[in-house]
């Protein structure tokens, strides 16, 4: 164990080395705790699908709950032009959230608080959302950088602005989540070594204060898998609904 | 000047970010909190946006934070 906090987010190995030309292809421990997420993400579903009962198990009634989260968030913000969206909506708020909440286990590793992981994500988002405004709206897609209602004095500035700020986005959705695991995990980390530095006597505040901060950082990991699934509908309602 | 000392002053110049992002947040509970006792009735509707304000309001002070950790790290 080291005392280093930043030692959590060390990827390694695990099993032989293989590579594709230059490219490492291993299997590392960030590849094993998506493929646990991703079975945990099935095996729940599973289990809560299987006996469709009227009165729900506990297991069925998170489905569920899971599954109206999802649907009403997307009909509330991208309407129901996106609702051939929900399986991709859902399943990456599934997998986010899996991979937030397993990070939350002692000795576990966190794959969100890598940010390739996020950017990928946010990469597959921001080109699909763009092909999908290209395909629904043909050249017209290109009005989304023009906001009604401007002078035509300003529209200059104003459309290099929506530019920017439209290429950012797959930059801003992967370091929010991306920061926030970091953030929230290295911080755990931190006080932890304050309850072995300040020893038996005054290591209780720290410990205490820790107890808290994983009660936050849970709340935070769900927050964000939340934060980037509705940030997702966003964008998919501007390329779906251009209203502006 | 050093660049190591350099980087070390830089790097905690980044963290000034996470002002903001407590006035922020702030200003969300605040705010909701005051419109909640107005009219307590509306508030569990606003619920999910108050806890989506947050997050927003958050992250762009982690974004200080990455910029801290580039500076000491990947320079």
């Amino acid at each position: 164990m080291s005392t280093n906090p930043m030692h959590q987010f060390i990827v390694y190995r695990i099993g032989p080395e293989i590579s594709l030309g230059n490219i490492d292809i291993s299997f590392t421990n960030a590849s094993l705790f998506m493929i646990i997420s991703a079975l945990a993400i099935i095996s729940v579903f599973f289990a809560g699908t299987r006996r469709k009962a009227v009165i729900p198990t506990k297991i069925q009634l998170l489905t569920e709950l899971s599954y109206t989260l999802v649907s009403k968030m997307i009909s509330d913000t991208a309407g129901s032009k996106a609702k051939p969206y929900f399986p991709f909506i859902f399943s990456l708020f599934m997998f986010v959230l899996f991979c937030n909440m397993l990070g939350m286990l002692p000795y576990s590793f966190t794959v969100t608080s890598h940010i390739i992981v996020t950017f990928a994500l946010a990469a597959i988002i921001f080109i699909g959302v763009t092909i999908i405004g290209f395909v629904n709206h043909g050249v017209g897609y290109l009005k989304l950088f023009i906001p009604s209602g401007v002078p035509v004095v300003l529209l200059p500035i104003i459309v290099i602005i929506e530019m920017i700020s439209y290429l950012a986005r797959p930059v801003s959705l992967s370091v929010r989540l991306f920061a926030n695991m970091m953030a929230g995990h290295t911080m755990l980390k931190v006080f932890g070594g304050f309850v072995i530095s300040l020893g038996i006597i005054g290591g209780w505040l720290p410990l205490s204060f820790t107890v808290a901060l994983i009660g936050l950082e849970v709340l935070i990991a769900f927050l964000q898998a939340y934060v980037f699934a509705i940030l997702t509908c966003i964008y998919l309602n501007d390329a779906l609904n251009l209203n502006h | 000047m050093e660049v190591e000392a350099a980087k070390m002053i830089g790097a905690g110049l980044a963290a000034i970010a996470l002002a903001g992002a407590g006035v922020g947040i702030g200003i969300i509970f605040g705010n909701y909190l005051s419109g909640a006792m107005r009219n307590p009735s509306a508030a569990q509707k606003q619920f999910p946006n108050l806890l989506l304000g947050f997050a927003l309001a958050e992250a762009t002070g982690l974004f200080g934070l990455v910029i801290a950790l580039i500076i000491l790290f990947a320079f």
